[in-house]
């Protein structure tokens, strides 16, 4: 009697611990932050032309679509999704704010010169602690904003799927 | 392109094999004659054909051959013939062509070591073993070829990650797999004497030798991991309790507490039912850290293949024969009616099992530290991190009174004794904890369960000499191993208590200063090696005015491009220095980082004396006392 | 009473001397609980990335802002979530894998108590 109970259970146990590495498996072992983060920070920065500071409560107004880019002159994919920021920026119900990663200014400058400036503000992070703020990793990293709250969140560089979504978003509220 | 070929079909052809030899083998296991000798011929061919198909990988990958898709995946011509040879484990086919090549190595030893044992189980453990290679033949053939044909042939090949060209990390692997695959020799014999019912005394001393094996290669495998992790990681440290590392301790722990408790069965012929249990549970654990590694459900240094379909298929191998063994424990196996029931508490068989008792929390921890996290993540979709932390609190209250037993256990007989000596046990005891006050005293830690750690450390260690004293060559293998246990805590937690650290930025030229240390960035050299560029930093530091000069390499590797920063160690009895330097981002400065580690050396060496220990009782006739 | 404000002043002084390095050894004591989100395995401490480094800055800001650790750890968890701790929070997602091998170890004991109680007999 013992000895069936025994065996059942542990037929139970293995048949439980087998579904759940079956699904454990389907799941992509790539880890992406969770969105605890659904409202904007609150912070204070520099401006990286006028070096003037600002504070966040001062750039997002409501009913307006904000794309926030982390970015640098260093940062190889950024280069590669820069065309889709220049793109996006034709659309006047969004605006692009960047945030200039650990970045200095002279490579920063001929990198929006080359690639051209989509951003309307641009915004200085020189020791990262911004986009820790942000709940960021790394550059590029891109948050689409509405009414205070992120809409989504992009690890690594746009994409042509990527910018249409955000574009078919913004659409979509109007 | 021709040793690719060779080698895809002497592995069809090694699967093929595996017909006659269940056609012979229950033919035979019916009869009455003696072993067909046919059975061990077909064993050999098995392991020939599986041997020619593992130089025809290494062939390949010597001469860089990138037709074949897995020397693509992980060579490059400029790669040094080592790391080409050695690459040919480094990746995931490979690799499990080589778990196939010792699963038919043992086998065949198995069978000819086994000699004067009963037939039926010698057939029977054949056979079950010849479940798992053809397991491992299905999935190689079918999901894993490391034979599979890229046309048109690329001209250069992606190479192999720069962090795994270590001589330390090369044979790591195949050491390591010696380990896990012996314990599938322990688990088909496990099931094959279950079914016959033959665990027996005679039984434990020949799968003692196999337990021993195992048990060793695992050892061993454990200590390179950890010292190429030491020494290549870049930041001084020997074990993260990363899930990686884990899943090679879960088996060791199993395999440790069998070693104990099969002596047990040897001497006094009881825990039979948890000598088979942990058997079939140190398999299991080995196979489970095959799924675990390979199969990409973690996220970890090296998880090479990130193809569920592996995993899958891994996964579904190990739950059948997990359900077989199982099975086969439920239906065969009776408890038989102790003939002599004398279990004696103050006996070598209770402070065995006790061993066994807190080796399963030990496991438990590790076990459900590692994979708790993924059931989380599966049932609630909640990411957490198990790290450091959680198993230094869980493990290291619990090992205060297992090195006390550790040291009082040996003290033992079987059956039935008096402690003796009483006094003497009491009096070391006292005096451990007193030099342990004096120790720990004038430092800024937390200092009960430090004090009362390091003596109980201190007491295995006192008394392990003394025996080497008193008893001379009794029990000299356990004894040593015990020793270099009690050597290994110590060493780990001096190590903690008085490492210091300097992490600071520097260019060359500048020098940085603090009460102890002065370190000066002299200067930084460039050279072109063969398949890196390497930076040099010249570095003098000075210490107690004892000046001496070390120097860490940055390493940008060509293919695949990758930075690694070597660090430069001086190791001496002592203590090791330890240094490496980083870039800073877009700056001329470098990041610094200077520790001095006492006792480093002696981690190693500690781990070395515990295997010796079972090399010494694998070479032994029989066990005394 | 003069005696007594000069030993306060003194130890405030001690204090002041050896606030510096205890702000160090929190900051360490911290980041090494910390897991590098962008390395392999790897605390923020041990870490030289650029995320790392960024994090230890953080870090150190928010200990001069007066936060204790319970606080900086809160705080990086609503950033990043509980992934983020080496050192996993006692909470209802982790009562069982806190209290799960302490009960492995009160059973196992249980049934060898049982087992040599029942053998002595």
């Amino acid at each position: 009697m013992k000895n069936k109970i025994l065996s059942f259970l542990s037929i139970l146990i293995l048949i439980f611990v087998f579904t759940t590495f079956y699904k454990g498996l389907e799941k992509s072992n790539i880890y992406e932050p969770q969105n605890s983060l659904k409202k904007i920070p609150e912070f204070s920065m520099m401006t990286f032309f006028e070096s003037k500071e600002i504070y966040s409560k001062d750039i997002f107004r409501d009913n307006d679509f904000y794309l926030i880019n982390i970015w640098a002159s260093w940062c190889v994919p950024c280069r590669d999704e820069h065309q889709f920021l220049v793109s996006l920026s034709k659309n006047n119900r969004l605006e692009i704010i960047g945030i200039n990663y650990k970045d200095n200014y002279k490579n920063a400058e001929r990198f929006l010169i080359e690639l051209g400036n989509p951003y309307s503000k641009i915004l200085v992070d020189k020791d990262g602690t911004k986009a820790i703020e942000w709940g960021a990793i790394g550059v590029p990293e891109t948050f689409l904003v509405y009414e205070n709250k992120i809409l989504k969140k992009i690890i690594g560089p746009l994409n042509s799927e990527l910018a249409e979504e955000i574009e078919r978003i913004v659409n979509e509220k109007i | 392109m021709i040793y690719s070929t060779l080698g895809y079909y002497s592995l069809i052809f090694g699967l093929v094999i595996s017909l006659p030899l269940f056609f012979f083998s229950t033919k035979n296991f019916k009869n009455q004659y003696p072993l067909d000798f046919k059975i061990i011929i077909f064993s050999f061919i098995q392991l020939i054909l599986v041997i020619i198909s593992f130089l025809g990988l290494i062939l390949s990958f010597v001469y860089s051959d990138f037709s074949n898709e897995t020397v693509f995946n992980n060579s490059h011509t400029t790669k040094p013939l080592f790391y080409k040879i050695t690459g040919t484990w480094g990746n995931h086919e490979g690799s499990l062509l080589l778990w196939l090549l010792v699963l038919t190595l043992f086998i065949f030893i198995f069978l000819i070591k086994s000699e004067g044992l009963l037939k039926k189980y010698r057939i029977l453990t054949l056979l079950f073993q010849q479940i798992i290679i053809i397991g491992f033949f299905v999935f190689l053939i079918k999901s894993s070829n490391p034979f599979n044909y890229l046309i048109p042939a690329p001209k250069e090949g992606l190479g192999l990650n720069p962090i795994l060209q270590d001589p330390a990390l090369a044979i790591h692997p195949p050491i390591l797999y010696l380990g896990y695959v012996g314990s599938s020799i322990i688990f088909s014999s496990v099931l094959a004497a279950t079914t016959l019912n033959y665990i027996s005394n005679t039984w434990a001393t020949h799968i003692k030798k196999w337990v021993l094996l195992s048990w060793v290669f695992l050892t061993l495998g454990i200590l390179l991991g950890s010292i190429w992790a030491y020494y290549e990681l870049g930041w001084g440290g020997f074990w993260f309790w990363d899930p990686v590392e884990n899943v090679s301790l879960m088996p060791w722990l199993a395999l440790t507490t069998l070693l104990h408790c099969i002596l047990v069965l040897e001497k006094r012929y009881q825990l039979k039912s948890w000598v088979i249990i942990l058997s079939i549970s140190t398999f299991a654990l080995s196979m489970c850290g095959t799924f675990l590694v390979r199969s990409g459900i973690l996220n970890s240094i090296h998880t090479f293949a990130n193809d569920p379909e592996r995993g899958l298929y891994i996964l579904t191998f190990l739950f059948i024969l997990i359900l077989i063994s199982l099975l086969i424990f439920f239906i065969f196996h009776k408890e038989d009616k102790h003939k002599f029931n004398s279990f004696f508490l103050f006996s070598k068989e209770t402070a065995i099992v006790i061993n066994n008792w807190f080796m399963m929390y030990f496991l438990a921890v590790v076990l459900i530290g590692t994979v708790y996290p993924i059931f989380l993540e599966v049932i609630s979709s909640e990411n957490i991190s198990v790290g450091p932390p959680f198993y230094n609190k869980l493990i290291i209250p619990f090992l205060i009174p297992f090195l006390i037993f550790m040291a009082i256990g040996p003290q033992l007989r079987w059956i039935k004794t008096r402690l003796e000596k009483k006094l003497n046990l009491i009096l070391l005891f006292v005096i451990s904890l007193l030099v342990s006050f004096f120790i720990i005293r004038n430092l800024d830690i937390n200092f009960l369960i430090n004090t009362v750690l390091i003596g109980s450390a201190l007491y295995l260690f006192f008394i392990t000499i003394r025996d080497f004293i008193l008893k001379k060559n009794i029990n000299i293998s356990q004894n040593i191993a015990h020793f270099g246990f009690s050597l290994f805590i110590l060493s780990i937690l001096f190590n903690n208590f008085f490492s210091s650290e300097v992490i600071t930025n520097l260019k060359v030229g500048e020098k940085f200063n603090n009460d102890r240390y002065e370190i000066f960035f002299k200067d930084l050299k460039k050279f072109e090696k063969k398949n890196y560029v390497s930076f040099v930093g010249k570095f003098s530091i000075k210490e107690n005015n004892k000046e001496s000069n070390m120097e860490p390499e940055l390493r940008i590797y060509n293919q695949p491009n990758i930075i690694t920063s070597e660090a430069d160690i001086k190791t001496s009895f002592l203590s090791d220095k330890f240094i490496t330097i980083n870039t800073v981002n877009n700056k001329e400065y470098f990041n610094v980082r200077y520790q001095v580690k006492p006792f480093m050396i002696w981690i190693w060496l500690s781990v070395l004396l515990i295997s010796l220990g079972g090399v010494i009782s694998l070479f032994k006739k029989y066990y005394e006392k | 009473m003069k005696k007594f404000s000069l030993f306060i002043i003194i130890l405030l002084s001690l204090n002041i001397n050896s606030s510096q390095a205890d702000e160090i050894e929190l900051q360490n004591k911290i980041t090494k609980n910390l897991r590098c989100l962008i390395c392999q395995g790897q605390s923020v401490f041990d870490s030289d990335s650029d995320f790392a480094n960024s994090l230890k800055i953080v870090v150190r800001n928010k200990i001069d802002e007066g936060f204790t650790e319970n606080e900086i750890n809160d705080f990086l968890i609503q950033k990043y979530g509980e992934w983020i701790l080496y050192d996993p929070k006692f909470n209802k997602n982790t009562y069982l894998l806190w209290l799960l091998p302490l009960l492995i170890f009160l059973l196992g004991g249980a049934i060898i108590f049982k087992k040599l109680i029942k053998i002595n007999k």
